[in-house]
């Protein structure tokens, strides 16, 4: 028997043992990056290559090299700027709304509280939803006439989505439903780390409730808070699903709806690549900016 | 003036019970060491009295008032805690201005400003005020700790085992320096340890405590030469007192295999337990005892020996110029007034008792 082992070449051996180093290779990590860069190593750079063309994936005529022509055009087009104008605006309210009704859910479940377990559970559902579901059930909910929303509130006959102003806030306000769980459920891991015995010291140095919490709280949960925004806004920039299905309202025109609608109902391939790629360097910008205040909250 | 006085404390979580009806005076000005194991309850014990928790029953009086019903903040005692619990993203300053400045609380900003730098003064810490706490090494940030305690110039220091998390050689200079303090403050200090070095170094008076019930109260020296029962006479000491099951009648201890002098008022007869400490225990040429040397820790000043008398192993400290070898046969004797007998099923003095 020994020397039936000795006799075997090393590769068996290995085998025999159980994968090899080789045999892992093969079998996780070289479909994982043919899959990356068939997927998205691939397009990203074909679109950025369509983007300095004329090319229209409808039609079978040869794209055009034209250079800047693309973003010479989108920039200087108004609407594009009222997309963004959009955009950011609906980015700020939803944001800013998340982060309130996140950190205030956070806030209270951090103590002890009877079903807490089941309660977060509970919160964590809408995140947990596919957002064109979420888009049309709130389309019913924010109906004038039969829609539950205006029937608790009292508001009578109130256009949530017809009127052109009140339509951005109730996009903003769907996604503030969606996504405060998710900042909640963030702050809840930083509150829960603050330790205790920093509220007791504070106690006993008589800080009151608001000194305590913008001393002790809110710097030590501010790095994880910081992430949780700089995700938020990202996808925020984003949005798409819900919106469309809620509003075809031209003040809820976010760059996501414009950009879906020049590249697959215009067929302005080459036009919507270029397009994409400003919003690429946009939201790289200002994840940046947040990047660097996160490593500012994180040093100091 | 702030006594502090603790009657008929009971204290149970869930099912454990961390106090059992436990009385305790500190006197004004006093530095009173509570000496326990994990769990012992002494954490329990200075948490109740910095009003952080409430007893299930008795009351917690400071100076004249009982305090029982009063808060945290309402009490005006000083916790200093194991791990410093300075406020982050703070400087030195801001953490040793914190308490001055908190609502309720009316001082000039001169008054702040001189109380701050008198604190820092005494602790040597002036050349870190304007540092981020973050940046601070474990001495350091303990300095800070007790610095944002005395200048809020309260009557009670509570101190939560507040060297444990420090090296050796720094745990024993802020032992130093916190006798110091004391001194230079004349306030009530009492101080939680597991570290019966720190116990004996620093404490005026010391309470052993065990499961929740306070065995002994007693200066140092009650504690060490007049333990209460077996369990405080190994307490304290390092290494702790020896105990030895033996007969005694007429004066004489029968440990089995020889026979010692003991001192003529000893109490008790027949089976008993002996208790030696180790610098009492003394090797001599002729000397009744005998043993083998299991091993030899040399510790500079001195040397530990630990000897197998076959049922029993016996600690013995003997100068460091003892020449001895491990595995060697010694004989041995003891200083007979030294002697302490304890009842061999409850482990209690029988000198005390």
């Amino acid at each position: 028997m020994a020397d039936v082992m000795t006799r075997l070449e090393p590769d068996t051996r290995a085998a025999a043992r159980g994968l090899s180093d080789l045999s892992i290779r093969n079998l996780f990590i070289i479909p994982t990056i043919a899959f990356l860069i068939i997927f998205n190593v691939f397009p990203l750079i074909y679109s950025l290559y369509t983007a300095f063309t004329d090319y229209r994936a409808s039609t079978s005529a040869p794209a055009n090299w034209i250079g800047l022509g693309n973003f010479r055009e989108l920039l200087n087009d108004p609407n594009i700027w009222r997309n963004f104008t959009i955009t950011a605006k609906y980015v700020v309210i939803s944001v800013t709304g998340q982060v309130f009704v996140g950190f205030g859910l956070a806030m209270l479940l951090n103590r002890p509280i009877p079903l807490k377990g089941l309660i977060t559970t509970l919160l964590l559902l809408p995140m947990m939803l596919s957002p064109a579901v979420v888009g049309l059930f709130w389309k019913l909910l924010y109906d004038p006439s039969f829609g539950i929303i205006n029937f608790f509130l009292g508001l009578g006959k109130f256009e949530w989505l017809a009127d052109p102003q009140m339509a951005l806030w109730a996009v903003a306000i769907v996604d503030i439903w969606m996504w405060s769980p998710f900042v909640m459920l963030l702050s809840l891991a930083g509150l829960s780390a603050v330790p205790k015995h920093l509220y007791e010291a504070a106690e006993i140095d008589r800080a009151g409730p608001f000194y305590t919490f913008f001393r002790i709280t809110l710097p030590l949960v501010a790095p994880i808070l910081m992430i949780a925004i700089i995700f938020r806004t990202m996808e925020a920039f984003k949005t798409f699903d819900h919106a469309y299905i809620l509003s075809t309202q031209p003040t809820t025109e976010l760059i996501a709806i414009r950009l879906y609608k020049m590249a697959f109902l215009e067929w302005q391939t080459g036009m919507s690549s270029a397009f994409a790629y400003i919003v690429l360097i946009v939201v790289v910008a200002i994840t940046n900016i947040y990047v660097k205040y996160l490593n500012k909250a994180k040093a100091r | 003036m702030a006594r502090i006085e603790l009657s008929g404390i009971n204290k149970s979580y869930g099912a454990s019970r961390a106090l059992r009806d436990l009385n305790l005076v500190v006197e004004d000005g006093e530095f009173f060491v509570l000496l326990g194991r994990t769990g012992a309850g002494k954490t329990t014990t200075l948490r109740m009295i910095a009003g952080l928790e409430k007893p299930d029953t008795g009351s917690v009086s400071i100076g004249d008032h009982d305090v029982s019903g009063w808060t945290a903040a309402e009490r005006d005692v000083a916790l200093v805690l194991q791990q410093y619990s300075l406020y982050p993203r703070l400087t030195v300053r801001g953490n040793l201005e914190f308490p001055l400045r908190a609502p309720g609380r009316k001082f000039s900003d001169a008054e702040i400003k001189a109380r701050v730098e008198k604190a820092a003064t005494t602790l040597q810490i002036t050349h870190l005020l304007d540092r981020k706490v973050e940046r601070l090494s474990g001495g350091e940030m303990q300095r800070v700790s007790i610095g944002r305690a005395i200048v809020r110039q309260p009557s009670v220091f509570l101190m939560d085992e507040p060297l444990s998390a420090l090296d050796a050689k720094l745990r024993e200079s802020l032992r130093v320096e916190l006798k110091k303090l004391h001194s230079d403050l004349g306030a009530t200090f009492l101080f939680v340890t597991h570290d019966q070095v720190e116990a004996m170094s620093m404490g005026d008076k010391i309470g052993v405590l065990r499961q929740g019930r306070l065995v002994q109260v007693g200066t140092p020296a009650d504690i060490y030469e007049r333990p209460l029962n077996t369990f405080v006479a190994r307490s304290v000491g390092s290494p702790p007192m020896n105990l030895i099951d033996g007969r005694l009648s007429g004066g004489m201890a029968d440990l089995g295999k020889f026979q010692l002098p003991v001192a003529a008022n000893a109490r008790g007869e027949g089976a008993v337990t002996f208790g030696i400490r180790p610098e009492n225990v003394v090797l001599a040429p002729g000397a009744p005892g005998e043993a083998r040397i299991f091993d030899i820790e040399d510790q500079g000043v001195v040397k530990i020996l630990v000897m197998d008398m076959g049922d029993a192993r016996l600690h013995v400290t003997v100068p460091a110029g003892t020449h001895v070898q491990r595995d060697e046969v010694v004989r041995f004797g003891w200083k007979a007034d030294r002697v302490v007998t304890f009842d061999k099923e409850s482990g209690a003095n029988l000198a005390l008792g």
